[in-house]
């Protein structure tokens, strides 16, 4: 079995017997850990997005909310219909559970569908915007339909996240990010990031790279936005706006643009560093807002990009080599 | 036919506002190429100073509150400047993603600085202005209205002025369309993009102000949603074009008092979006931006 697979089925494994043992983590650290394993999924899933293929989405959180809404819909109408009255067994709400998943990532990839294919014809600032402004019209619909809450959002939804189903697709993420992007086919992501002009001189359909980016994005996203539902028990069309986008942007920012390993560093950062900074609650945004700053000042390729062959020179003591 | 003036009305004063804001993003667009997120808050900061110089200044008198207004427009000049001098000038010719990122972070430090500071309960605007209301034909025109229509009215001619008539505006100018062939003919870059915050940022606190003067609750967090709608408005009509700008702002005013006016009033949000995303659609440079060719 190739190497990747083998490291998926591992986290799932490890994940599986976190979550088996869960009971005797305390509930604080499980939330935040719940609430890490979500941001993963969000973060390097954007990061096939902005890093790797370079476009800049802003409306990510529209997506997750896409996913939130259908997968809560899902477990929350048709869940008592299915598993009567008892609830059902572990192993039917497991897979009640999974379908919801999986059907709320691809309502959300439809969604990314149909941002994607008329708005990526824009570049740069342009595109961000015409993103954040889908975001917004989907926080806007969710507000005004009655049957999915309106402005109070959805409410009791069942308790179905645990650490195994988080970690589980944190885990499918990365895999699916990464060995996307390494493989042959995936090269052309890169290369439309690179140079978008060379990458279609050379006979690559630069568009079609970016819905697929797209699309793949969204779907993670939804997942995500599943994951989040069953996890908070309630969602409101406000839990999705702009800030939440923003937040995600900038732990792929911050990780470092297309580096995997960095943007999942970040996203474990910047879900504990506001924990940490709990008891001086009052200063707690400023002091985020002034280290968004300061990192940006001092380390403009991201906090974990490291320059890897200046490291190495200076550790072998060598002056480096100059560089046109 | 009333109504439909009214509403008329109604949009040209919403409109006049978005487009004190949108002015100052699309004249930091066209210097430096990117969206300055914190101008929303700038904006925030503009309808506290009033707030604060309007209890000090008699209430109620013109003069009082154009005071209240040179107030605000002077302090967030400054504002403008010193928060370009102090961190997006370190970081100028860097990734426009880094700047954005610090442009985001800069918000939101003012708007939590703003919530401890201020506080984060809405306050009452004090009615710097006299409050008067005049009927014509069953038409309500409040005082309030033809002040900030005059205001902005005045303040774009001052503009229009500044940035065609002076010599700095002429500099201005030049950085947007070449900076290295600006500053090869001897125009001091740093001093004209402090002057382009500066103006910029001086015309967001007019704004605030004005805002203000028509929705008399203000907190720390009021500039996000009209920031967004004036940063729409600046986009419909072109980024980084003064003129494109205004009437991005006019046409997303009108839209949205009319949709306020109708049964969809709920998606008022979201139908400024579908505006803005439908005229990308089809001038992806916006109404009256012109779409460049990449050249190879």
């Amino acid at each position: 079995m190739p190497k990747p697979f083998i490291a998926l089925l591992a986290a799932v494994l490890v994940a599986f017997g976190v979550s088996h043992y869960s009971d005797r983590i305390d509930p604080y650290y499980l939330d935040v850990m719940t609430g890490v394993g979500i941001n993963i999924i969000l973060a390097v899933s954007l990061n096939l997005v902005n890093g790797y293929t370079g476009q800049f989405s802003l409306g990510h959180a529209g997506f997750m909310s896409v996913g939130a809404y259908l997968s809560a819909a899902i477990t929350l109408l048709l869940g008592p219909r299915l598993l009567g009255d008892s609830g059902g067994t572990a192993l039917q709400q497991g897979l009640l559970f999974l379908a919801a998943l999986v059907a709320g990532g691809l309502g959300a990839s439809l969604a990314g569908l149909a941002v994607g294919i008329p708005s990526l014809r824009l570049k740069g600032d342009y595109l961000a915007l015409v993103t954040l402004g889908f975001g917004e019209i989907i926080r806007v619909v969710f507000q005004n339909v009655e049957a999915l809450g309106g402005a109070l959002g959805l409410n009791g939804i069942p308790n179905y996240t645990t650490v195994f189903w988080v970690y589980s697709f944190a885990a499918l993420t990365v895999f699916t990010v990464v060995c996307l992007v390494r493989s042959t086919y995936g090269r052309g992501f890169i290369a439309t990031h690179d140079d978008e002009i060379a990458a279609e001189a050379v006979g690559l359909n630069t568009t079609r790279y970016k819905t697929v980016a797209f699309v793949v994005g969204a779907f993670f996203a939804g997942v995500a936005g599943g994951l989040y539902g069953h996890f908070k028990l309630t969602i409101t069309p406000t839990g999705f706006d702009l800030t939440k986008s923003i937040e995600i942007v900038v732990m792929v920012i911050l990780g470092g643009m297309g580096n995997t390993p960095g943007v999942i560093l970040a996203a474990i950062l910047l879900t504990i560093l506001p924990e940490v900074l709990r008891s001086v609650d009052q200063y707690r945004m400023i002091m985020y807002a002034l280290l968004l700053i300061v990192l940006m000042l001092a380390r403009p390729k991201g906090l974990f990009n490291f320059d890897y062959v200046a490291i190495a020179s200076r550790l072998r003591r060598k002056p480096r080599p100059a560089r046109e | 036919m009333t109504e439909f003036l009214q509403q008329l009305l109604n949009g040209l004063s919403l409109g006049a506002i978005y487009a004190l804001i949108a002015l100052g993003y699309t004249m930091v667009y066209g210097v430096l190429r990117f969206i300055n997120f914190a101008h929303s808050d700038v904006f925030m900061v503009g309808a506290f100073i009033g707030y604060f110089a309007g209890r000090q200044l008699p209430q109620g008198t013109v003069l009082g509150g154009l005071a209240a207004l040179a107030a605000a427009m002077a302090g967030c000049a400054i504002l403008g400047i010193v928060i370009e001098r102090l961190v997006y000038r370190p970081l100028r010719g860097g990734p426009t993603l880094n700047v954005l990122i610090t442009a985001i972070g800069m918000s939101l430090f003012l708007e939590y600085t703003g919530q401890l500071v201020f506080g984060a309960t809405p306050r009452a605007f004090p009615p710097i202005f006299p409050a008067k209301v005049i009927a014509v034909h069953g038409l309500i025109v409040s005082l309030n209205q033809v002040i900030v229509i005059v205001v902005t009215a005045v303040l774009m001619v001052a503009l229009e002025l500044a940035v065609y008539r002076t010599k700095i505006g002429t500099a201005m100018r030049a950085v947007a369309l070449n900076p290295r062939a600006a500053q090869l003919v001897g125009i001091n870059i740093d001093v004209v993009i402090s002057f382009t915050f500066g103006l910029g940022s001086a015309l967001a606190g007019a704004g605030g102000v004005l805002y203000a003067l028509n929705y008399p609750s203000i907190d720390p967090l009021m500039g996000v949603v009209p920031g967004l709608k004036a940063f729409v408005a600046a986009v419909l009509g072109g980024v980084g074009n003064i003129p494109g700008a205004a009437l991005g702002a006019l046409i997303l005013g009108m839209v949205e008092t009319f949709v306020d006016g109708s049964r969809w009033s709920t998606y008022k949000d979201a139908i400024a979006f579908a505006t803005l995303i439908g005229i990308l659609l089809f001038r992806p440079a916006g109404l009256l931006g012109r779409y460049t060719a990449e050249k190879v």
